[in-house]
């Protein structure tokens, strides 16, 4: 099965989105890069507001998403609580 | 020619500060953490101080509440310094534009006599308890343990001085700048028996030297009976009576409160999961504090908004101790 991944800027703000994924979801590989944090998945990731937010300890909305993103792979689905990444094969 | 560009990847040598790390871990750090965790001194003091020659500076020993870790509290807010500055400019702007508009329109004007009479009355006096409050808190940031419960602290005691000098605008406000108002609302607080109760109970907690306690009387009880009945209930009364553009006024005091009460929430929660010993020396002073503060806000309350006032209030602080393990 491919992999679903996103690419975030190494930065505070993305540390904590960072810290999110990895605490929904088990199985996910982080990977340091210069300047660029990568996070990689069989199958579906999922990125929830609310466990944003909690690491933040402020409002956050997920289309602030990008203001951090690099790139990412996979098909979304976004809605007002989640964005999701997942391959369909 | 043929140009090869390659990356070299250098592993830092240290992801934070040592002590930053000793309590997370070897990984990147957020700033919250390097800015609030084990930061003041605890030992290998030169002197004791003169005003008080029986502790030393940052002694644990000034509260009867006793923490294993006195760093085990957590703000949910994350404030330092950079992110509490942001999230207060970001308040202070909306409000601002706030008064601008009241001000702009004139709907000082619209209010009527009555409604001005009670806003006089019953709101304005307030910032006299705000700046025993300020007093309050910032005697806990002196004289607490750790930095992460003291900045707070601070904090608070800085907003409780900008909430009094909002109230004052507010008073400003409905009198066209001739400062009548406060000079009224003083008088309120002064000798008016519905007010004796409210500073007699700021009176008394500006003596009391244990600091724990001290943010219990002030931000856990007072605070909780006070803004739920002016901010909430007050408000609905002044609205049905005809003043909804005051809503205007005191939305600042209204959304602080909710943001407050999120870390005073997790403070209190987290001491109250410590020990036994925490858990019953606090139940007693909420007890006492409660039972104090009720009485001294019936008068007021029921001038403000009605007989059933403090009933309501009381409810609302009980449900926030219930949350907390008390």
């Amino acid at each position: 099965m491919s992999k679903v991944y996103i690419a975030l800027q190494d930065n505070e703000e993305s540390h904590y989105i960072v810290e999110a994924i990895e605490e929904d979801n088990a199985d996910v590989t982080v990977i340091y890069q210069p300047a660029m944090i990568r996070i990689e998945c069989e199958g579906h990731m999922v990125i929830k507001r609310e466990t944003v937010e909690e690491k933040m300890g402020r409002d956050w909305e997920i289309p602030a998403l990008h203001v951090n993103l690099i790139t990412l792979g996979g098909n979304v689905d976004e809605d007002d609580d989640q964005l999701s990444l997942t391959w369909n094969n | 020619m043929t140009i090869e560009i390659k990356t070299a990847t250098l592993e830092p040598i240290r992801n934070t500060f040592e002590h930053t790390r000793r309590r997370f871990g070897d990984k990147p750090a957020s700033r919250y953490q390097e800015a609030s965790y084990d930061i003041a001194p605890e030992n290998n003091f030169h002197y004791r101080p003169m005003w008080q020659p029986d502790k030393l500076l940052n002694d644990p020993s000034r509260t009867a509440v006793v923490m294993e870790d006195w760093y085990a509290f957590r703000d949910p807010r994350q404030y330092y310094y950079g992110t509490y500055v942001q999230a207060r400019a970001k308040l202070q702007e909306v409000t601002e534009n706030n008064y601008a508009f009241f001000d702009k329109r004139g709907l000082a004007e619209r209010l009527s006599e009555e409604v001005k009479e009670k806003v006089v009355r019953c709101l304005i006096p307030l910032r006299h308890m705000e700046l025993g409050a300020n007093m309050n808190n910032v005697l806990c940031s002196a004289y607490g343990t750790s930095t992460v419960l003291t900045q707070a602290f601070l904090y608070n005691g800085m907003d409780r001085l900008g909430i009094a000098q909002y109230l004052s605008r507010i008073g400003l406000l409905l009198d066209g700048n001739s400062a009548e108002t406060l000079t009224k609302a003083k008088e309120h607080w002064m000798t008016d028996p519905a007010w004796q109760g409210l500073r007699r109970y700021t009176e008394n907690t500006l003596v009391v030297e244990d600091w724990y306690e001290v943010f219990i009387a002030q931000d856990v009880v007072l605070d909780t009976l006070v803004y739920d009945l002016m901010y909430r209930q007050f408000d609905e009364v002044i609205t049905e009576e005809g003043g909804s553009d005051l809503a205007m006024l005191i939305e600042f005091m209204q959304e602080w409160h909710k943001d407050t009460s999120r870390w005073v929430d997790a403070t209190l929660k987290s001491t109250v999961a410590e020990s036994d010993h925490n858990k019953e020396l606090i139940g007693r002073w909420v007890a006492e504090w409660q039972e104090k503060a009720v009485a001294d806000l019936a008068p007021l309350a029921e001038i403000a908004v009605g007989d059933d006032a403090v009933n309501a209030c009381t409810e609302a602080l009980n449900q926030r101790l219930a949350k907390a393990g008390l």
